[in-house]
């Protein structure tokens, strides 16, 4: 006697994303490069722009901003379902200003000159359009974990170029980088100057302007049709 | 004649745009033609001029260390200005929205005209920045306040609608591809920047 065993198809379970599927290492590599906010999207310029003057507030910037817009998408998309539509730029606010409000006593607490310095750009947070963008992009329509790899993704592409801009700026316009003397004295000796130009708010827009350049240059695909 | 005085420092000197580049995520993305920004630059001066006010008396009777003492002598020690943040945003989203309605019920024509733009104000860094600003530089009265929001309004309205009508212009020149568009478009900002610093050092 057989006891085959009809081989029981196994229940269609529903098919289980990996925490990090292909496409959700997308969702944090793309703000990188080929979806930068700041070159690509056109958020959250204001404040990229006044920061930028040393490397450390920048730091602290992107840091504050990765932690809001990471944690806003989260609270945001795992309530997505229950928001009515006619007042959810209030809710979306009103959570992103209560995460702001965390950061920002944080920092008056662990790195008070830090946050003298970055002055009402911490507060300004709040309608940075990074993290309004992405909720109303993203978070609105995703669930949560996606959502936070989304709000990480951003959060570390606007980094990026708060990085590289202020580390332009700091070492053309005080000769130093972190607070440290790159630039050695024999040069100033020597005649060298610091360009007292590049801390100068208007240059913050060049030097952008300038990696768009760089950046559209290297990769075709986003450069603008005529 | 303080008034005047911030009017024109508002326009000018302390210019949103050039000066503390607030706003500029709207002002890059929607100065492609002169009637959008002319649109967009209209809601902002209307928006700050009567949200800077509004939250002027809300710093002064509600969030300040003591301003509850008018309500009762209990109060006096109460101080709430870390809630200025979230008060100040809830009332530029509500008061935009109330915009929104009145102006969709009263003036159907404008409310056409100005479109998505309305409601994208509530965003706008500008309308926060003045509140915030408005909060750190502790102006006297409601009237300096109000001109204040209105000065800062008209000196976003002027820099949009100059680098909209530029933009026009370039469309017309020959510029390297990668450039093309948003790169041409900072540069372009940061020129008009640097034209901008020769009102810095004006006292008035």
């Amino acid at each position: 006697m057989s006891t085959e065993t009809v081989a029981v198809p196994a229940k269609p379970k529903e098919p289980k994303e990996a925490l990090f599927s292909p496409k959700n290492k997308r969702l944090l590599y793309d703000p990188l490069n080929d979806n930068n906010p700041i070159t690509v999207q056109i958020l959250g310029i204001c404040s990229a722009l006044a920061v930028t003057v040393k490397m450390k507030p920048s730091i602290v910037m992107a840091m504050a901003v990765i932690t809001v817009c990471a944690f806003s998408n989260v609270i945001i998309s795992s309530i997505r379902n229950i928001i009515p539509n006619r007042i959810r730029i209030i809710v979306q606010l009103t959570i992103v200003a209560a995460m702001v409000i965390l950061v920002d006593q944080f920092l008056k607490a662990f790195v008070f000159d830090v946050s003298k310095q970055l002055s009402v750009f911490v507060g300004l947070i709040i309608t940075n359009c990074i993290i309004m963008g992405r909720l109303e992009a993203f978070a609105m329509a995703n669930k949560p974990w996606p959502s936070f790899l989304d709000g990480i993704g951003n959060g570390f592409g606007y980094g990026l170029i708060l990085v590289i801009v202020s580390m332009i700026r700091e070492l053309l316009g005080s000769g130093e980088l972190m607070g440290f003397r790159i630039i050695p004295e024999s040069l100033y000796k020597m005649g060298y100057f610091n360009n007292s130009l590049v801390i100068m708010p208007p240059m913050a827009l060049i030097i952008v302007g300038i990696l768009i350049w760089i950046q559209r240059s290297r990769n075709k695909k986003l450069i603008e049709s005529k | 004649m303080d008034h005047v005085n911030i009017f024109i420092k508002a326009i000018f000197v302390e210019n949103m745009i050039f000066a503390y580049f607030l706003g500029m995520c709207s002002y890059l993305a929607i100065s492609k033609t002169v009637k959008s920004a002319v649109g967009l630059g209209l809601a902002v001066i209307f928006v700050l001029f009567i949200s800077v006010p509004a939250c002027y008396m809300l710093e002064k009777y509600v969030l300040k260390a003591g301003a509850l003492s008018w309500l009762s002598a209990d109060f006096a020690s109460i101080d709430l200005s870390f809630l200025s943040f979230i008060m100040f945003i809830a009332t530029i989203a509500s008061i935009v929205q109330l915009v929104e309605m009145i102006v969709e019920k009263y003036a159907p024509a404008l409310y056409m005209s100005l479109g998505i733009f309305l409601p994208l104000i509530a965003v706008n860094c500008s309308i926060l920045g003045g509140a915030l600003f408005m909060q750190e530089r502790e102006y006297a009265t409601l009237g300096e306040a109000t001109v204040f929001g209105l000065g800062s309004g008209v000196g976003w309205f002027l820099a949009i609608v100059a680098l909209s009508a530029t933009r026009e212009k370039l469309r017309y020149s020959n510029i390297p591809a990668p450039l093309r568009g948003l790169g041409i478009t900072f540069i372009l900002t940061g020129l008009m920047a640097i034209a901008f610093m020769s009102f810095m050092g004006i006292t008035l």
